[in-house]
């Protein structure tokens, strides 16, 4: 069938969950069934344009934006509404139209104290454009301010309706996050100026960056100014302390949402702005970005084996699990980044659900000191199965999403983008490795703790400890099957996203690191990105052959 | 991906030693993990709503996959010596790596007598970075055999579990694991490349951990469980960084390809030289490390005794016959890797032979101190199976993959019987809860011996003939008048006759103590039903025939036609797999050890069976142990004991020492620094950005603040009454201030750079 979409597919997605927030402004509190109807509707409608995306979206070429819409929008500062998508933000979109109908749907009958429907779900939906904008953005001013839309509601959510120390949280939170942002808008701003582009636009920015040759200098320092805004927002190493804190305090629905689709936007903006448009830094700066990558992988998990409380431990394990993502993107191989996006949809899909099981754990127990519960087998033995298949899927065992993630990330560390030190990525593959099985201690440990055992006496004729309820089973169903799925047949996201990773990237970057002379490379134009043979891959792999 | 390397080189054609064509059976293998797979997915839903709670099906499924294991066993009888194909060649880069010379110009794939194409299908998994990554099957000899023998056990292990777990609180899950475990191990098995072989061995680990921890409401099983996953973690860290590393030096021997998993790949290139010889070597290392966690190799061992805590037909299966010698599969399917790797042809000592070999000695040692018959027989199994490695480690492929075979039914006839025994007397304790049993169960306990025979290695059982090719196979025995083998591994041979001594000993005490004196239980013992004896009788059965399969050439013991079945049909003469010289066995060598092993069961039989025994019949009860022994007496004795009574004191180094430490100060410092240093100094930060703010705040352009604040000023008001109660006012502040300090910065960036 012809594609219906293409003009305005984007913008539908993108602004119809405000369209469902302007209805419900008009609903008065007091109606909560409506306000439900009403905020579900709009997100399955959401979803449903998402499916139409997606089976219009031309699979035979990923690495071409789709959907684009180019519009002046602010002639004042020539940022222009230029929206669009590829193989790399389609997984992502997705994930973000179909995490969030389920969360609306778990909170049915599970709204925090003080409740408040219509405010919790009117904030949900905010976040929904605030998210998928940043997805479709291809402007940086638009990107920048989608990138901000989605900070308000989530401060707010965690304010509101968070935990004990929820002022803390939420300030910290934003604070942080917010310090980050403003110096990727300071790089955003240096950027336009320097390449002196007609427009915001990513693509125009990245051929001036090429052609008018920023000085090296300059794209280190931008570069470094980007490295901030989004590695606070992955998290990582030693950016990541807001992140266990905004966890534990948040409600469940903003835990699952910021683990499975906020920490995104970071790893995201790594993917889409930094690289493709400052490759000459990118280079510099990936060993010290998978320096950090792999110090937060190990370091998230021995912050995990420290924890008492569940949901903070999984925030922990956030840290080591993104720390997996960011080592697949610094090795700079479409390999590698191919492996990153996988390993974001899999650690939303995983840790998103974990953190359902965490609240709902806490709805029964009204506590998550591990040390107090156990037995959840016995109790509630559903819902310990999947428990204990998220935290397979979170371990990383295959046939489960998140190996998917994890092992082609450590595999393609052998073997980093050309102009990369091979010595040192081959040295944080070892030390990932480690964390895979740091990774499976505290997990099975968590698991043993909650899952196994007899209930201890004090839970043990508690009737409010129930297995799955319906609106749980209808929420998390689907997440277990795309789990499974994704598991089994890894290509439903590789083949989106392969094109378009490959695609991103500068041609220099790709060539098998090993086999790139430098008359090759020469012809290659690869003089522009990165000084040839400078710590080159050729002769760390031939002393590896001696 | 751009193409460089096409240019580099004018391409070479290496024949792989496999073929794409070959008989329907042999091109559709995959159907048999498919059926118990299709068991557990349908048992897992509706198994308790069967008649027999999933059993049933489980059977039934296992049962056809048995079936078509033994066509395709057919199938690949025929194809071996038949088949005439065309073979599938890999175009390579003609290069040299300096250290080629001595195996590429053997001429692979050609110069064999008369080669056995390996029958290769695959399909598309997914494809990433420009590669396309296949899944399929590898069907050859060793595949074909591991076929056999676990669709068999497995069969065996279903229907006795029927009997033995009945009325389990949860007999439904039990089978479903069960049928993924089979499914698991029999992908395994016939994996195409090494991401399908490292997918399957974590699956088939998984199984392990959930029947392990069958009985969770109980510490000590989740413990184990916990301790056989976690083990076993540590090794596949091992299989991951190998795999790695043999995907992309593959890759660039490969002309235009960016890395590949592929075994027949992988083994072909290893074995003609065209792979650098110091990856190779790490890559060996590190999967040397997998097989140790997964196949009880000192010094990842200590987890399968511990695994002794799942039901007993598990052990047979999974901890036993089947997923422990995963690791010997491993080795033995990526031969090429660790025989070039290793350097195992003419060398005399390797990392692979020397592992086997103290993992041997180390597993027999132990057995001699358990109460425990599972613990026995564990470490039983350990020392099997350094036997295994230690052959493969020699260069005795052969004779490893038939220890194998024979020891998967000596061995789980052994458990099984321990099962059947404990069954009856509700403990696992020989001392103080067996003894005498062979009067009440005479089946489990004719069958028990000859298990126990077999393993202890005398003729004409299996384990005789499996444990005597290896013992050839070490080449150490050139002295008296045996020949061949691919190096000089005296040691191993010394190391492997000690083990036969001990072997046999200790299984003489096991059966001593298990069915002979006087029964020291409670309760009244009796034999078990058909369910548990005619797998038994089956599995004894094989235990004393399946020697013959595999007789050596030489002896003159049969016609030629009937000699080394199972090696002409098992090891691979191909392409994929490297030149190995066999050794010559020797009459001089078999007696030998035949005498070793009959010395191991005299001494034994001495002190139990005479000296216990009448020191039983003077004291008037059944004793286990004679009152005043050697511990009592000499002090050496007595230290030697508590050494192996503590297993070499491993445990307490990793789970005190590794786990406990990890666990316990260097987690808790790492939190300590993380809430102490990292998030103290943001907590500083904030702080002192506030009370700068608020000296910036009065002084600094009121225009572009306020007009900040009253825009976000606009967007909380509309988010609800609620809302506005929060600190906006705050946060809406620092907003500002940070926005004024970006526009700042960044028009100093500008300036500066």
């Amino acid at each position: 069938m012809e594609n219906l979409l293409d003009g305005w597919g984007i913008t539908l997605a993108t602004f119809s969950p405000l369209v469902g927030v302007a209805i419900m402004l008009l609903i008065p509190g007091e109606r909560e069934e409506r306000h439900k109807v009403v905020a579900l509707a709009t997100s399955l409608w959401v979803a449903f344009i998402g499916v139409l995306l997606l089976l219009w979206f031309d699979m035979g070429e990923t690495g071409r934006l789709q959907y684009v819409v180019d519009e002046m929008w602010i002639d004042v500062i020539r940022s222009r509404y230029l929206v669009g998508i590829d193989g790399m933000s389609l997984p992502l979109i997705l994930l973000t139209m179909f995490i969030v109908p389920m969360c609306i749907i778990y909170s049915w009958n599970h709204f925090p104290e003080p409740r408040n429907p219509k405010a919790f779900l009117i904030l949900i939906l905010i976040l929904e454009t605030g998210m998928i904008g940043t997805f479709v953005a291809q402007d940086m001013v638009l990107f920048f301010v989608f990138f901000e839309i989605v900070l308000l509601p989530m401060f707010f959510m965690i304010a509101v309706w968070g935990g004990d120390d929820r002022r803390y949280a939420s300030l910290k939170f934003f604070l942080f996050t917010l310090f980050g942002s403003a110096l990727m808008l300071v790089s955003f701003l240096a950027l336009f100026f320097l390449t002196g582009a007609e427009s915001f636009a990513f693509t125009e920015v990245a051929d001036n960056v090429l052609a008018h040759g920023v000085s090296r200098t300059a794209q280190l320092w931008i570069f470094g100014g980007m490295f901030l805004g989004f590695g606070i927002k992955v998290p990582m190493f030693p950016f990541h302390t807001w992140l266990p804190d905004a966890h534990t305090q948040a409600p469940t629905v903003g835990s699952v949402i910021l683990a499975a689709v906020l920490l995104k936007l970071g790893t995201y903006g790594f993917i889409r702005i930094a690289i493709p448009l400052l490759p000459e830094a990118a280079v510099e700066w990936a060993p010290w970005i998978g320096l950090l990558a792999v110090v937060g992988i190990i370091y998230g998990a021995l912050g995990c084996l420290a924890q008492t409380d569940v949901k903070r431990l999984i925030a922990f394990s956030s840290v080591a699990h993104m720390g997996f993502v960011m080592l697949g993107i610094a090795t700079l191989t479409d390999f590698g980044i191919n492996a990153a996006i996988m390993g974001m949809v899999a650690h939303g899909l995983i840790t998103g659900m974990l953190f359902f099981l965490a609240g709902s754990m806490k709805d029964r127990y009204h506590t998550l000191e591990i040390s107090r519960l156990g037995g959840l087998l016995v109790q509630a033995p559903r819902m310990g199965w999947i428990f204990g298949i998220c935290v397979m899927a979170s371990l990383g065992l295959p046939g489960l999403a998140g190996f998917w993630g994890e092992f082609p990330a450590i595999l393609s560390s052998y073997s980093p983008a050309n102009g990369l030190p091979v010595e040192t990525f081959r040295t944080f593959m070892v030390v990932a490795a480690v964390g895979t099985v740091l990774a499976a201690g505290y997990l099975l440990w968590l698991l043993q703790r909650v899952a196994f055992g007899n209930p201890p006496e004090e839970f043990a004729d508690n009737p409010e400890i129930v297995d799955v309820t319906r609106h749980e089973w209808m929420a998390w169903a689907p997440i277990l099957a795309l789990i499974v799925a994704i598991g089994v047949y890894p290509n439903l996201v590789f083949r989106v996203t392969d094109g378009a990773v490959d695609a991103s990237l500068n041609d220099c970057l790709q060539v098998n690191t090993a086999e790139l002379t430098d008359a090759e490379a020469e012809a290659l134009g690869c003089a522009a990105v990165y000084e040839v043979g400078s710590g080159g891959g050729h002769d760390d792999h031939a002393a590896a052959g001696n | 991906m751009i193409d460089l390397l096409t240019l580099a080189a004018a391409p070479a054609d290496l024949p792989l030693g496999v073929t794409e064509g070959g008989s329907w059976l042999l091109r559709n293998a995959w159907l048999i993990p498919l059926l118990p797979a299709l068991s557990f997915v349908t048992i897992l839903f509706f198994g308790k709503r069967m008649p027999r709670g999933g059993s049933e099906l489980g059977i039934a499924l296992v049962g056809i996959a048995f079936v078509l294991s033994i066509l395709t066993a057919a199938a690949w009888v025929d194809h071996r010596d038949n088949y005439h194909g065309e073979e599938v060649h890999a175009p390579v880069v003609a290069v040299d790596h300096g250290e080629s010379g001595e195996h590429a110009e053997a001429g692979h794939g050609g110069g064999h007598a008369e080669p056995s194409l390996a029958v290769v299908s695959t399909v598309t998994w997914f494809q990433a970075g420009g590669v396309e990554f296949s899944v399929g099957t590898l069907v050859d000899g060793p595949a074909v055999m591991m076929l056999l023998v676990v669709t068999l056990v497995s069969l065996l292990v279903h229907i006795y579990s029927t009997e033995y777990v009945h009325g389990d609180r949860r007999y439904t899950h039990f089978f479903a694991f069960l049928s993924l475990f089979s499914a698991s191990m029999l992908m395994l098995v016939l994996s195409e490349n090494t991401l399908q072989l490292l997918t399957s061995w974590e699956l088939v680990g998984v199984c392990s951990f959930a029947l392990i921890g069958h009985w969770w409401e109980e510490k000590p099983n989740s413990d184990a469980a916990l301790k056989a996953f976690l083990t076993n973690r540590v090794g596949d860290m091992g299989l991951i960084v190998g795999v790695s590393i043999l995907f992309f030096i593959v890759g660039s021997a490969l002309p235009g390809r960016f890395g590949s998993f592929s075994i027949a790949e992988t083994n072909a290139l290893a074995a003609a030289g065209m792979l650098p010889h110091t990856a190779l070597l790490v890559a060996a290392c590190c999967l040397m490390a997998a097989v140790m966690s997964k196949s009880g190799q000192f010094f990842l061992h200590t987890w399968l005794p511990d695994a002794m805590a799942g039901p007993t037909p598990v052990s047979a299966l999974i901890h036993a016959a089947t997923m422990v010698v995963a690791g010997v599969f491993m080795i033995a399917r990526l031969y090429g890797v660790f025989f070039s790797g290793l350097s195992i042809g003419g060398s005399s000592v390797n990392l692979m032979a020397v592992v086997g070999g103290v993992t041997t000695l180390v597993g027999a040692s132990l057995a001699f101190v358990q109460r425990d018959i599972k613990k026995v027989l564990a470490y039983s199994t350990i020392s099997q199976l350094g036997y295994m490695v230690m052959a493969l480690g020699v260069g005795a492929w052969t004779a490893a993959m038939f220890h194998l075979f024979t020891h998967a039914f000596f061995k789980a006839c052994l458990f099984l019987g321990s099962g059947s025994a404990a069954h009856a007397v509700h403990s696992f304790d020989m001392k103080s809860d067996m003894g005498g049993l062979r009067k009440v169960m005479p089946h489990t306990y004719k069958t028990f011996v000859i298990g126990s025979i077999a393993l202890a290695g005398l003729p004409p059982f299996a384990g005789f003939w499996s444990k005597d090719e290896i013992l050839a196979g070490t080449g150490g025995w050139g002295l008296l008048g045996g020949t061949g083998g691919n190096g000089a591994y005296t040691l191993m041979l010394v190391m492997g006759m000690v083990t036969a001594a001990m072997t046999a000993a200790y299984m003489t005490r096991c059966v001593y103590l298990t069915f002979h004196g006087e029964y020291r239980g409670h309760g009244e013992p009796h034999e078990s039903g058909p369910r548990i004896i005619v797998p038994l009788w089956i599995l004894a059965g094989l235990a004393m025939v399946a020697g013959l399969l595999n007789l050596p050439s030489g002896f003159q013991l049969a016609p030629e036609s009937l000699q080394e079945r199972f090696g002409h049909f098992v090891e691979p003469v191909a392409g994929y797999f490297p030149t190995i010289t066999h050794a010559t066995p020797s009459w001089s060598l078999a007696i030998v050890s035949t005498l070793v092993v009959l010395a191991g069961v005299a001494v034994a039989g001495r002190y139990y069976f005479g000296r216990v025994e009448a020191a039983s019949a003077a004291a008037g009860e059944s004793l286990t142990e004679l009152p005043d022994g050697i511990t009592t007496r000499s002090a050496l004795a007595r230290r030697g004991h508590t050494l192996l009574s503590n297993k070499y004191y491993l445990d307490h180094l990793y789970t005190g020492i590794i786990a406990g430490g990890t666990k316990g100060p260097v987690a808790a410092a790492a939190y300590r620094v993380n809430q102490n240093v990292i998030d103290r100094s943001v907590d500083l930060a904030g702080e002192t950005a506030v009370s700068a703010g608020r000296f910036v705040y009065d002084k600094i352009d009121q225009v572009v603040v306020d007009g900040i604040v009253n825009a976000s000023g606009r967007v909380s008001s509309d988010t609800g009454e609620e809302l506005r109660k929060i600190q906006s006012g705050r946060v809406q502040d620092y907003a500002a201030i940070l926005f004024a300090a970006a526009t700042v910065l960044a028009g100093i960036l500008i300036v500066i750079v």
